[in-house]
This record gives C-alpha cells, sequence and structure tokens, in this order.
C-alpha cells in the first residue's frame, strides 16, 4: 500500500489538475499537485528507511499488461536500494519543486496546467524506476520524454521554446530506438523481459554471439551496447546531448527537476539496474567509460565560455552525468549512483538559485548583463556558493570532512585511478584524465558564474536593478532545504553507498558492489573496497580514501582550487568581466562558444537531409514515377487512344460496377459450368 | 446464448434493413413529409448503428475465447455448386466487426450537423457500407467474401463523388484504377482455388475448407502473387500508395474516418485469412519481398508525412506507414507478430479515426486543411488542443497508449525473423515523432498569426461525444492490451500451427 501511494499520488494529482483544473481552479489545483507530492515524498524517505536500513525488498504485481506468446511484461512495482534511492531523489526534488513553483510561476496564466505537467512527469518517473520488467521500464522512459516535451515547450508562443521541446523528445527517439532494439535482444535471448530472469540466465548466455545487421557479436555486449544508445540519448552524452542545452528554454523549475536531478539520469539508473549485462559485456563498459568520460570533458569545455546562466548549468549537467557514466562503465555503480544522488540535490539547487535570479532581474538570463546583485538577493548568493561548493566538490582530503560533491566526485575520480593503476585498462586512464581534468573546469565555470552573476558591477539595464528582489521565503525554503542535502548528502550517505554499509544496502542487486562475492576484474577502486565492505568493515570505517597515493587524494583538490584561482584572476581582478565581455575572443573561445559547432554540422546533414529526402520521395517518388507510371500513365494512355479523359472519369463508378459484376457473374458461370460437368 | 439465432446475419444486415426503410419511405410521401424523412434520417440512421453496436457488444461478450473455431456460424443453401451463404467468426476477425460497428454510429454523428446537401442518401450510403463492411469479415464463403469485398467499395466512391472535395473525380477515378487490376487477379486466383477444390474433392466455396487443402507451391506462387495484388493495394502497401492521400483528400470527414479505420484493414484481414493459410510456402516464399515493401514503406511514406502541406495528407501518409508494421508483423509469421498486427489495425483504426474527427472539426470551422492557415489555436480551443495532443501522442506511438502496444509488438515478431527490418521499421518511431509533433506544433502552438483565427470555439458537445469514447479506447487498450489480445490467441495460435504444420509436411 505504501509503495502504491507513492506511486499513484502524484498521477492522481496530474489528472485532478489536468482534468479539472479550470474549474477547480488554480490555487486548488496548486494545492491538490502540491500536497499530493509532499505525501508521496515523505513516503518515500520511509520507504528508503524500510528498504536501505531495513533491507526489505518487494515486487508488487498490479496486473497484466502484454501478454503475447511469452513475450510479457505485467504492470508491476519493484522496490529495492536502487529503486528506493531513486524514490528518494525523485520525490524530494518533485516536492520541492513544486512548492517553488508557486512562487516561480506565481503570475502565470497555466498555472493548473504546469502543475499537472510536472506531477505526471514525477508519475512518468516513478513507473520508470519501480518497474520490474524491461517494457514497463520503456512506459516510463517515454512517459517521462513526453512529460519534458510538454514541460519545454510550456510556453507554447515561443517559437525556441517549441523548437526545443521537439528537439529533445525527436532526439530522445533516437536513443529509444536502440534501447528498443536492446528490448528485443534481450526478449529474443533470455525469453523474458522481466528482470529477475533476465538477470539471473546472463551468466548462462555469456558465451552466445548473434547476428546482427550483418555482423556477429557476443550477445550480452550487443544487448549492452543497444542499451546504453537509449541512456545516451536521455541523459545527454556526447553525440546525443544537443537537446538538453535547448531544454533550457522551458521554465527554470522544470530544468531543475527534469534536466538536472532526475530525468537525465535515467540514463544512469538503467545502466545500473542492467549491472549484471554490463558486467559480462566488458568491451561495451569501456565505451561506457570512454564516452562517458569524453562527455564530461566535452562538456566542460563548452561551459567554459557560455554566457547563459542556465546554459552553464545545463553544460555542466551534462558533464556530471558523464562522471556517472564512467563510474558505471567501470563497474563501481555504487557509486554512479552516489554521484547521481548527490548531484540530484546541489544541481536542483543551483537551477532554483539560478531562477531566483532570473525572477529576480526580470527573466534576464545572460550573465553579461548580470554583476553585483549579492547585495539585492543575498539569500540566493548563499545559496549559489553552497551548491557551487558542493558541486566542484569542496572538502579536505583524506578526512571525512567535505561537501556533497565531495564524496561522490572524488569516489569516481579515485576508481577510475584505482582501475587505471591495476593495469591493462586504458579507458580508465583515460577517464581519470579526463575527469580530473573536467574537474578543473567545473570548478572554472561554477566560479565565473558566480562571479559574472552577483559580482563586478552591473551591467545591465538599471530599470530592471531598481525593481530586483529576493524571492519570496516559498521560494526560498525549498532552496534551503536543497542545500541542506547539498551540504550533508555526501557526508551522511557515504557510509551507506560506498563505504562499511554498502554490502547490507546494495544487497547485492549490482554485481561487484556490495555482494561480498566476485569481483569483476577491471574493478580494484571504490566498489571492491566496499564489495568486501563486510568483511573488512572496520578498515573501511575511516572514510576509505586511504588506499591511494596522497597525490590522487589531492589532485581533484588541486584542479579545484586551480579552477577557482584561475576564474578569480580572469573575471574579478582589476574588474575582469568587463574586459572579457567587451573581448573578441579566439578561435578556441569561438569553436567553444559555438558549441564544437556540432548543432550546425546536425542542421547541415540530419535535419536538411531528412527534409530533403520528404520532398525528393514525394515531389518525384510518388508524384512523378510512381502516378507519372502508374494511374496518371493510364489516363494519358486512354487519352491517346482518342477517349475523352472527362467522360472517362465521369463513367468510373459504372465501369467499376461493370467489371465486378462481369467477375460475379463470371465466377459463377464457371462454377454452375463446373458443377454441371 | 444465440444457439439457432443468426446474430451475425442480423448484425450484418440490420444497417442494410434500414436504409431500404429509409429510401421506402422517402420514396412514397412527398412535400413535407419527404423533408421530415430526410431531417430525421441521422436519427434513424444513429439508432440503427447503436442498435448494431449493442449487438455486437453482446456477441463479443458470449464468443468463446477457448476456441479457435468459428463461432456463431449460419449456412443456407444459396446458389449451389457448394456455395453456400457461410457465416461465422473466429478471434480474428470477431473484433474488427466491432471495429466497425463502434466507428459507424460516431459517422453518423459526426455527419448529422456538418453534411448539407442530400442527407438521407448520405446516410443510405453509410448504412449500406456498414453491411458490406460487417460482411467481408463474417463471411466464410469465398463468393460471398469476394461479394462483399469489392462492393464495400461502390458506397464508398458514391461517398467521395458526391459530398467530396473539388478533385474528387481525379481520386475516385485513381482509386477504382488500383483497384481494377487487384480485382481482376484475384478472382482469377479464386477461380482456379475452386477449380482445384474440385480436383482433390468435393467442389466448394468453403474457406475453412480451402483452408486445409495442400496447394502444389509452384501453384500457391502465383496464386499468393494474385491475392497479394488486390490486398497490397488496399493496405495500402508501398510503391501502391498513392491513391490513399488523395481519396483522403477529398473524402469527407466521415468518409476519411470510415476508410482509415475500417477499408485500409481489408487488406490485412485477407492476408490472414486467405494468403497465410492457404498458401504457406509461398508465404514464406515471400516474406522477404513484404518485409522490404514494408519497411521502405514506413520510412518513405514518414519522410513525405513530414513535408505535407495539407493536414488529411500529412495523416494519409502516416496511415500507410503505419500498415507498414501490419503487414511486417503479419509475415512473420510468429505470435508476437501477427497478434501485434491485429492490434495495430484496431488500434489505427480508433486513432486515425480520431484523427480525421480532429482535423474534421477544424475544418467545419474554416473550411481549410491547409496547415499553414492554422497556429496558436491552443489559445482558443485548449479542449480540443488536449483531445489532438493525446491522438498525437497515439499517433507517435507512446507506450500507455494503443499505438504503442501494436508497433511494440510487431517489431518484436520481426526482430526474431530479420533483425535489419526491425531496426528499419524503428527508424519510423523517430519519424513519426518528426511529423506528428511537427503538425501538432504547426497547428495548434504558436502564436495566432491569422486574424481568421480569433475566437474559433472549442469543440461542441456533439464533438466531445465523438471524441471521448475513441480517448477512453485509445487509453483503455494502451493499458489493458489483453482486451483484444485474449481475444485473438487462441485463433492466431491454431492458425500458426496450422501453418507451421503444413510447412514441416513439405
Amino acid at each position: 500500500m505504501l509503495y502504491k501511494i507513492i506511486l499513484f499520488a502524484p498521477l492522481i494529482g496530474a489528472l485532478i489538475a489536468g482534468l479539472f483544473g479550470r474549474r477547480i481552479g488554480d490555487k486548488l489545483a496548486q494545492s491538490v499537485t502540491t500536497g499530493l507530492l509532499v505525501l508521496s515524498a515523505v513516503l518515500s524517505w520511509v520507504a528508503f528507511v524500510k528498504v536501505g536500513y531495513g533491507h526489505e525488498h518487494y515486487e508488487i504485481n498490479l496486473f497484466r499488461w502484454i501478454d503475447v506468446g511469452g513475450f510479457q511484461a505485467n504492470w508491476a512495482l519493484k522496490i529495492d536500494t536502487l529503486t528506493a534511492v531513486m524514490l528518494v531523489v525523485v520525490n524530494s526534488v518533485s516536492a520541492l519543486v513544486h512548492i517553488y513553483s508557486w512562487g516561480y510561476m506565481k503570475d502565470d496564466p497555466g498555472k493548473a496546467r504546469f502543475f499537472s505537467y510536472l506531477s505526471y512527469f514525477t508519475f512518468a518517473m516513478l513507473v520508470l524506476v519501480t518497474s520490474n520488467n524491461f517494457i514497463q521500464l520503456f512506459f516510463g522512459w517515454e512517459g517521462v520524454g513526453v512529460a519534458s516535451y510538454l514541460l519545454i515547450g510550456f510556453w507554447y508562443k515561443k517559437p525556441s521554446a517549441n523548437a526545443a521541446a521537439i528537439k529533445a523528445f525527436v532526439t530522445n527517439r533516437v536513443g529509444d530506438v536502440g534501447l528498443a532494439l536492446g528490448i528485443f535482444t534481450i526478449f529474443l535471448v533470455f525469453d523474458s523481459v522481466n528482470f529477475d530472469t533476465v538477470f539471473a540466465h546472463v551468466h548462462d548466455k555469456q558465451d552466445m554471439v548473434l547476428p546482427f545487421l550483418g555482423m556477429d557479436f557476443s550477445a550480452m555486449e550487443l544487448i549492452a551496447g543497444l542499451l546504453f544508445i537509449g541512456a545516451m540519448g536521455k541523459s545527454a552524452q556526447f553525440v546525443l546531448h544537443v537537446w538538453l542545452p535547448d531544454a533550457m528554454e522551458g521554465p527554470t523549475p522544470v530544468s531543475a527537476l527534469i534536466h538536472a536531478a532526475t530525468m537525465v539520469t535515467a540514463g544512469v539508473f538503467l545502466v545500473c539496474r542492467a549491472a549484471p549485462i554490463y558486467d559480462a559485456a566488458p568491451h561495451v563498459a569501456g565505451f561506457v567509460t570512454v564516452l562517458g568520460a569524453f562527455t564530461a570533458f566535452f562538456a566542460a569545455t563548452i561551459g567554459l565560455v557560455q554566457n547563459d546562466i542556465k546554459r552553464v548549468i545545463a553544460y555542466s549537467t551534462c558533464s556530471q552525468l558523464g562522471y556517472m557514466f564512467f563510474a558505471a562503465g567501470l563497474g563501481a555503480y555504487n557509486a554512479a549512483m552516489f554521484h547521481l544522488f548527490t548531484h540530484a540535490f546541489f544541481k536542483a539547487l543551483l537551477f532554483l538559485c539560478a531562477g531566483s535570479v532570473i525572477h529576480a532581474l526580470h527573466h534576464e538570463q545572460d550573465m553579461r548583463k548580470m554583476g553585483g546583485t549579492f547585495k539585492l538577493i543575498p539569500i540566493t548568493y548563499i545559496l549559489m556558493i553552497i551548491g557551487t561548493l558542493a558541486l566542484t566538490g569542496v572538502g579536505i582530503p583524506g578526512t571525512s570532512i567535505g561537501f556533497a560533491g565531495f564524496f561522490s566526485k572524488d569516489a569516481i575520480i579515485e576508481a577510475a585511478y584505482a582501475a587505471g593503476a591495476a593495469g591493462n585498462n586504458a579507458p580508465a586512464v583515460f577517464a581519470f584524465w579526463a575527469g580530473l581534468i573536467a574537474a578543473g573546469m567545473t570548478s572554472f565555470y561554477s566560479w565565473r558564474l558566480i562571479f559574472m552573476t552577483f559580482h563586478g558591477r552591473y551591467r545591465g539595464n538599471l530599470e530592471t536593478l531598481k525593481h530586483a528582489h529576493e524571492s519570496p521565503m516559498v521560494m526560498l525554503v525549498p532552496l534551503i532545504l536543497l542545500s541542506v542535502g547539498a551540504v550533508l548528502a555526501g557526508g551522511i550517505m557515504f557510509a551507506k553507498f560506498m563505504g562499511v554499509d554498502a554490502g547490507a544496502f546494495w544487497n547485492g542487486i549490482m554485481p561487484g558492489v556490495g555482494g561480498g562475492h566476485e569481483v569483476a576484474e577491471v574493478t580494484h577502486g571504490v566498489a571492491v573496497e566496499s564489495a568486501h565492505g563486510v568483511e573488512t568493515s572496520h578498515e573501511a570505517a575511516s572514510g576509505g580514501h586511504h588506499d591511494f597515493p596522497t597525490w590522487v587524494l589531492w589532485a581533484p583538490f588541486a584542479v579545484t582550487l586551480g579552477g577557482f584561482i584561475l576564474a578569480w584572476l580572469m573575471y574579478m581582478w582589476r574588474d575582469g568581466v568587463q574586459k572579457r565581455v567587451n573581448a573578441e575572443g579566439g578561435m578556441i573561445y569561438k569553436f567553444l562558444l559555438n558549441k564544437w559547432y556540432i548543432d550546425e554540422l546536425y542542421e547541415a546533414t540530419i535535419v536538411r537531409g531528412t527534409r530533403r529526402l520528404g520532398d525528393l520521395f514525394w515531389k518525384i517518388g510518388d508524384v512523378k514515377i510512381i502516378d507519372g507510371l502508374g494511374p496518371n500513365g493510364f489516363a494519358a494512355m486512354a487519352m491517346a487512344g482518342g477517349r475523352k479523359l472527362s467522360k472517362f472519369q465521369s463513367g468510373y463508378l459504372f465501369q467499376y460496377a461493370l467489371v465486378m459484376l462481369i467477375g460475379v457473374v463470371a465466377l459463377l458461370g464457371y462454377i454452375s459450368m463446373n458443377v454441371g460437368g | 446464448m444465440f444457439q439457432g439465432f443468426a446474430i451475425l446475419s442480423l448484425i450484418t444486415f440490420i444497417p442494410l434493413l434500414t436504409a431500404l426503410l429509409l429510401v421506402l419511405m422517402s420514396r412514397m410521401s412527398r412535400g413535407d413529409g419527404k423533408t421530415q424523412i430526410e431531417a430525421n434520417a441521422p436519427r434513424v440512421a444513429l439508432v440503427a448503428t447503436l442498435a448494431v453496436f449493442g449487438l455486437s457488444i453482446l456477441m463479443v461478450m458470449n464468443f468463446d475465447t477457448s476456441t479457435a473455431d468459428y463461432q456463431f456460424y449460419e449456412e443456407m443453401d444459396w446458389l449451389g455448386g457448394g456455395i453456400k451463404y457461410r457465416m461465422g467468426v473466429d478471434g480474428i476477425s470477431v473484433l474488427f466487426i466491432v471495429l466497425t460497428t463502434f466507428l459507424t454510429p460516431l459517422c453518423v454523428i459526426a455527419s448529422a450537423k456538418t453534411v448539407k446537401t442530400r442527407m438521407l442518401e448520405y446516410m443510405v450510403a453509410f448504412l449500406v457500407l456498414e453491411t458490406l463492411m460487417i460482411g467481408v469479415f463474417c463471411a466464410l464463403d469465398m463468393v460471398l467474401f469476394y461479394i462483399f469485398f469489392e462492393a464495400v467499395l461502390l458506397p464508398m466512391f458514391i461517398i467521395i463523388g458526391v459530398w467530396g472535395g473539388a478533385n474528387k473525380v481525379y481520386a475516385a477515378y485513381k482509386f477504382f484504377l488500383y483497384t481494377l487490376l487487384g480485382s481482376v487477379l484475384m478472382l482469377a486466383a479464386m477461380l482456379w482455388l475452386y477449380h482445384y477444390s474440385g480436383v482433390v474433392g468435393t467442389p466448394t466455396t468453403d474457406i475453412r475448407e480451402l483452408s486445409k487443402m495442400d496447394i502444389p507451391a509452384g501453384a500457391q506462387t502465383w496464386l499468393w502473387l494474385a491475392f497479394f495484388a488486390s490486398f497490397a493495394v488496399k493496405m495500402p502497401m508501398w510503391p501502391v500508395h498513392t491513391w490513399l492521400p488523395d481519396a483522403h483528400v477529398q473524402a469527407p470527414t466521415a468518409g476519411s474516418v470510415i476508410l482509415a479505420g475500417i477499408l485500409l484493414k481489408l487488406g490485412g484481414y485477407g492476408f490472414i485469412r486467405f494468403s497465410i493459410p492457404m498458401f504457406p510456402d509461398a508465404s514464406l516464399h515471400f516474406a522477404p519481398l513484404v518485409f522490404w515493401l514494408s519497411v521502405i514503406g514506413i520510412i518513405y511514406t514518414s519522410l513525405v508525412a513530414y513535408r505535407q502541406e495539407d493536414m488529411k495528407k500529412l495523416i494519409a501518409y502516416s496511415s500507410v506507414a503505419h500498415m507498414g508494421f501490419v503487414t511486417m508483423g503479419i509475415f512473420a509469421l510468429n505470435m508476437q507478430g501477427m497478434q501485434g498486427a491485429i492490434f495495430q489495425m484496431i488500434s489505427h483504426g480508433i486513432v486515425s479515426g480520431a484523427l480525421f474527427f480532429a482535423v474534421g472539426i477544424i475544418y467545419d470551422r474554416m473550411h481549410t486543411r491547409e496547415i499553414a492557415f492554422y497556429g496558436g489555436i491552443v489559445k482558443y480551443m485548449p479542449m480540443y488542443a488536449a483531445v489532438f495532443m493525446l491522438f498525437t501522442m497515439a499517433n507517435v506511438g507512446l507506450p500507455g497508449t494503443s499505438g504503442f502496444v501494436g508497433e511494440i509488438l510487431t517489431m518484436v515478431g520481426a526482430y526474431q525473423v530479420n533483425p535489419w527490418i526491425a531496426f528499419g521499421a524503428a527508424f519510423g518511431m523517430i519519424l513519426s515523432a518528426v511529423y506528428a509533433l511537427h503538425l501538432y506544433r504547426e497547428v495548434i502552438f504558436g502564436e495566432v498569426t491569422n486574424d481568421k483565427l480569433i475566437d474559433i470555439k472549442d469543440m461542441t458537445k456533439s464533438e466531445i461525444v465523438i471524441m471521448a469514447p475513441l480517448a477512453i479506447m485509445t487509453i483503455v487498450l494502451g493499458v489493458y492490451p489483453s482486451l483484444i489480445t485474449d481475444i485473438t490467441a487462441v485463433s492466431v495460435d491454431a492458425l500458426l500451427a496450422d501453418v507451421a504444420a503444413k510447412l514441416a509436411g513439405n
């Protein structure tokens, strides 16, 4: 019952607000959705305690969904630690975003619609994470995609918002094709799409080889690869990342909930959920590591130079998701989930703070037109600093003192180091260095954002400045709660996710993590530590960082500090911002500012190609060739034969009837002849 | 419950009898009486079609899903020589009857307010059409089937030709040319089948008996091709699809609904009823051909759909793409593929029907279907926008709507046979999002830039009455598809087992 309430409360809210929003009024629609979400969030924490601490797990079947010749998927609830973590993340952030939106969307005429979408999104996300099979996961997967589409395009009058919404949906669909094909392959190999059945048989099918598109693949590698294409779409990894920055066209609370804390992490969740498969697919796992690490680096480079406050954070999200993927690829699934967990708090915090700034400055998002605002919006300023400290992972190496990101990000970088140090693991070495460099850039762009937004001289419209104001309490309270998470989430939960309690906490869901048994060869890092956490609990108790060379422990700290100092020198020292804003910028700057020209590339090839091909097929294929040779050709022949076309046309009905009549007569005649003979 | 009670004949012929009644009454009355009958024709038609719908629901409730045998069987001597009046339904055909009886009353409601001329004749045409459509799905005799199957086009021609748009003659003519060739070939094949049944046993036109015959592989090839010529045009499959967009554009709203909702299913039904059980070797042999035509069709017509400027043409092309999934699923020759194909046909009947109704709603207000004319109408028609969104998403195949189940099942089926095909079809998933969301954005979202759209009215009560059941069914079938697959399962299973046995026998 508990879990059913958690799952369905948001759906009920969405339906009430969506169907009766206009009748019951905005206030009531808001109250109902928010109230139900808060309920759901509170219960999620109860569930988290029951599952994570009480080690309960459940599987609740609701009813049959698709059931055709062995292809069977039920509507069901699967509650284990992985799900419980996601429940807490999704519902907590969602509830806070609901509350925050009371203030942020105060003057918007479409409030009921907005809250309905938010709640619907939450429901779809919950379906995704509570699924016990791949098909229901796909339902949630596409459901959140639709919610994202609706919310990005929420201000439907803006052409840019509509374009961004479609771009997000279509790009995600590209990934979804991969996911769908992965699911088909799973069914082909395992004769089932249920998680438990599939994962239980991974071992038997390890050596199976499948032909796919003219090549032979190891079945597990093929499945892992196809599923990962889906994850790349949803989690905006390189190649399919293009939709995420544009998604910032949506209202800021949406960016915080969907495009930072929850939906975009679905890909990471998928890889962790399918961990047994990835564990049996070392090549694809290596690819996941490399692509994740590259995305972490690539997105960070673009984040360095963007001027739109939300886009900076969007690229940051993209980059942080890269970290999660490379951790998962290395087999450090718990580190990936840990970073997912902490990231949800501080990234939602950063987005909502950005929203608070935007709110204060009358929807100004360009940081070049900000500056010196910290006196006007001091609380937002302090909270944003906290978010930045958490994102950049500030803490004291070797101890258990630090902000949330310190624990999770360092754990990932150390896992990469450990896997690389174990030898013969090029992806891990690459990931370590890419992750380290990206950490430095994270620090730079985060502080650049702070400096450009809050410090220096104000560079915008003075009229706007006069009306600038701190956000109301209804917006600040969620921020404060999130900032508590951003400060404490890492330190408090480290033992559970990574440390001494990891074995019991994860309960053997993900291979090599907390199961206490066999550990993947590639992972000698954090994952191994926690795998043996049960037996070696006393050693690990002191924080788990001590197995690494000192320079590895301090390297993230050093690059983070370096990034901060560079940002300070460039943007604070001697009124640097003004100079930067005025500066032309070199080739590299332009390259980064234009996002490596990837959008242009896609526009020139795929987008235009699709249009051209459509026109070609239509105007040449259908009209000229098929119709020209077919029906119209016949007509021309008929004309040439001296018959008037119009006469021919007007008689079509009778001719048809005649032909049919002749047919029937012929049929009957033939039959009666046969009978007679 | 229906022992010795001709439920199928009743369902089939009530509409025809009603039509006759209307014509007779109109002929016999004069002046005022005549106008009165004309004015009341929609009401009479509605009562009749609703009664038929009720009876068909009763029938389904009494349908035994545990057997693959034909049920509610009726037989009467008819023309002699083995030709009898045979009616019966199995799990494959029964739902198409319900789909027909479900959509027809909605068409009647939609037409009651929008048709301006010759109301009586219009209603008569629809009632006759309904009889013929139901007849196709009930007929268990080849001759009876042929008559229904071919005759069904006549009222459709009339509907397009009399109540259609400006270029109706061209559209109907194109439709006619396409269908003609297929009909002639199918007829020849039927003659041969009858002849052959006499060679191996008693001459018969009983579809059940014909399905049991073992036909030499060589003969199967050309028989299969002859039937294919007819069914492929009806589907329609690429590259014989170009009649459909023109027919849709010219047809009145309800005509489009029936065309997309029911008539496009005749081809798929024909494949399942004739081609697969009677010519299994040829079906297996030609399966790759069908696969490739299906996949090319899906991608090609989706791309063409994206570039359309007329709303109806866009939806018509998207219908061709969706039918590609059907043919792909049928010839996968496995449970998922075949069941998925049937599901996809039912679902498409509901969803495309709803989309054509939706286009009709704004067409009635503005008298244009040009996409560029519209934009931003969500401001004035929020309810319409919400409903249109639902069906757009169903068209895109969103999980949770009926559109998803058919697509995923047919792809699962095809994937087991040939991953390339499923891979190609999966691209249709992307492209359907491209064209459907493009349409939605251009029509519903954006600023209102056209002054004529100011204060365009939201859906009326009767429009809500039409859309509500369609919306409900779209979601119900998306969430609980077993409603359909439980009914079709045993018959499909038996069909596939027969085919497998025949294939093994050779």
